[in-house]
């Protein structure tokens, strides 16, 4: 009975992280900018929190705040080179960022290689994880009907034309990867202390396709979207334990299906900005 | 206004503007000109600030906006639309003009994202101000609509109204009167008037000639990316090199053997 309230537990925490994952892509997506680094920085977000927790036992809100702190730099001097890609050049810069600092975790003792780090202990509570999903969501949804959503739909559309509007493109991408590498990175701080166990290959490829799937599924018109996408995606395959090893194939199904028949995700209506 | 001085930019060995100078004076209609191929939209590119230059000068309003970027010459005050259209479709045709705004709005951060009065009041004043913009262009009917339900008329119009939201100085038209019937063209002319009549400074690029000399008070011509003559309409018409340049040759020499 115990086993099974933990099992349940873990699945509505990953409710929220992944939302905020979600929110992390939207970040970005929302700019037309395709980062495949959100894993990359939620690992970033995770090592850090966890060794601030292991190592000098720092307070779990200063945790929180580092760990989102730590990859925002990051993105910060990854930002620089990369932001002039796009396309599928900043896609291919970013997973290349997943990669080495895959194998970086792997080859570094202190970190724990290829071991991983265990024993985190469990700071996270359902009240943290959905307190600060709300808020975030909030402010995503007020930035969004803002003049700053329209700069962002505007950069989305026609970068040259929203030059030429007066917004500064280059800023604006800047902070949005920042921002989503900050949040990417909470996320990545708050699984891992309710999951007491991280290891290397939790942050490779197949986690950043997973939550580019959150906001695929969803759409990036509003934020809710991704959030939307993210619960959808989450509970699926416990709602497909049934179908066991299928369940993979059904949610990439899924994805395609979405992909095809509502290219602007399931929530594809557009913000309300004016009126 | 505008001043051009000795403006290069050049494509990995191709030169698309040579040695080009030029200035613009104040409450003015200017047009560039040339056959197609002549440079004059990589000129309006790199004065608008959205290509680097490769030499020369370019101020604006006495300020040195060589390597200004577009965001930055759009805050100083240039407006400009594109020769194909560039509407931002998915939106609304009242957002597409509030997004011109933009360098004229508060700033970003944190007032107008928590709503507070100021922001709210001064979002709706730039509703008011944008609805008059598409009343003064003639699609005000049409505020609610995406963009890209408008008829190509009314997007060139858009395009002008987005243009002028951010109250600009001078404001660049590329090709306004392109894909646009007679009937269309005489009603952007009288805009354009109004405008010029305002005090804004307008320099274009068209290729509708009759548009052009009836609108503008001088000329520049430029061919394969150099200027090869400037002045007022009426001299403009009589230059021989640039009738040349437009006709060839040939025709040029049987055309002024006919005139004489």
């Amino acid at each position: 009975m115990d086993d099974l309230l933990w099992a349940y537990q873990s699945l509505f925490y990953s409710l929220g992280t992944n939302a905020i994952l979600a929110l992390s892509m939207f970040s970005v997506l929302q700019l037309g900018q395709l980062s495949l680094g959100q894993a990359a920085f939620m690992g970033i977000g995770a090592y850090a929190g966890s060794l601030l927790t292991l190592k000098l036992g720092l307070p779990f809100p200063l945790v929180l705040v580092a760990a989102a702190a730590v990859p925002a730099l990051a993105a910060l001097v990854v930002g620089g080179p990369t932001l002039r890609l796009s396309g599928v050049h900043l896609a291919i810069a970013t997973i290349g960022l997943g990669e080495v600092l895959r194998v970086l975790y792997i080859n570094t003792d202190w970190v724990g290689g290829a071991l991983g780090l265990s024993g985190i202990p469990r700071r996270t509570g359902g009240s943290t994880i959905f307190g600060l999903l709300a808020v975030l969501l909030v402010g995503f949804v007020l930035a969004t009907r803002s003049k700053i959503g329209r700069a962002c739909e505007a950069i989305r559309e026609d970068e040259d034309a929203a030059r030429v509007m007066g917004i500064d493109v280059t800023a604006y991408k800047m902070t949005a990867l920042v921002v989503s590498a900050g949040l990417a990175g909470l996320a990545g701080a708050l699984n891992a202390h309710f999951t007491s166990f991280i290891s290397p290959g939790e942050y490779g490829f197949e986690t950043a396709v997973s939550i580019l799937s959150y906001a695929i599924l969803g759409g990036v018109a509003t934020p809710v979207g991704p959030v939307v996408g993210a619960f959808v995606l989450t509970l699926l395959p416990e709602v497909l334990r049934p179908l066991h090893d299928f369940r993979m194939v059904f949610n990439g199904l899924i994805i395609v299906l979405v992909v095809i028949f509502l290219p602007k995700g399931v929530l594809g209506f557009r913000a309300r900005r004016t009126g | 206004m505008l001043a051009v001085d000795r403006l290069t930019r050049s494509f990995s060995g191709l030169v698309a503007v040579d040695d080009v100078s030029f200035r613009v004076a104040p409450h003015t209609v200017h047009a560039l000109i040339g056959p197609n191929g002549a440079g004059k939209t990589t000129l309006f590119n790199v004065v608008s600030g959205l290509l680097a230059v490769s030499g020369g000068s370019i101020h604006f309003q006495g300020i040195d906006i060589t390597r200004l970027s577009a965001h930055r010459c759009a805050a100083l005050g240039m407006g400009r639309t594109f020769q194909n259209l560039r509407v931002f479709g998915e939106m609304t045709v009242l957002e597409n003009v509030l997004t011109g705004m933009h360098p004229r709005l508060g700033e970003a951060w944190p007032w107008t994202v928590l709503r507070l009065p100021a922001a709210r009041a001064e979002e709706r004043a730039a509703q008011d101000k944008a609805g008059a913009l598409l009343e003064m262009v003639g699609i005000a009917d049409h505020a609610r609509r995406p963009a890209a339900d408008l008829a190509y008329g009314d997007q060139r119009r858009l395009e002008i109204a987005r243009a002028l939201a951010a109250e600009p100085a001078l404001l660049l038209l590329d090709e306004p009167a392109a894909g646009m019937n007679p009937t269309e063209t005489a009603a952007l002319g009288e805009l354009l008037q109004v405008l010029k009549g305002r005090g804004l400074t307008i320099l274009l690029v068209e290729h509708d000639m009759s548009f052009v000399m009836r609108l503008s008070d001088r000329l520049t011509v430029l061919n394969f990316g150099k200027k090869i003559a400037e002045g007022a309409p009426d001299a403009i018409r009589a230059d021989p090199e640039v009738v040349e340049a437009y006709l060839g040759p040939r025709v040029a020499r049987r055309l002024l053997q006919e005139a004489m």
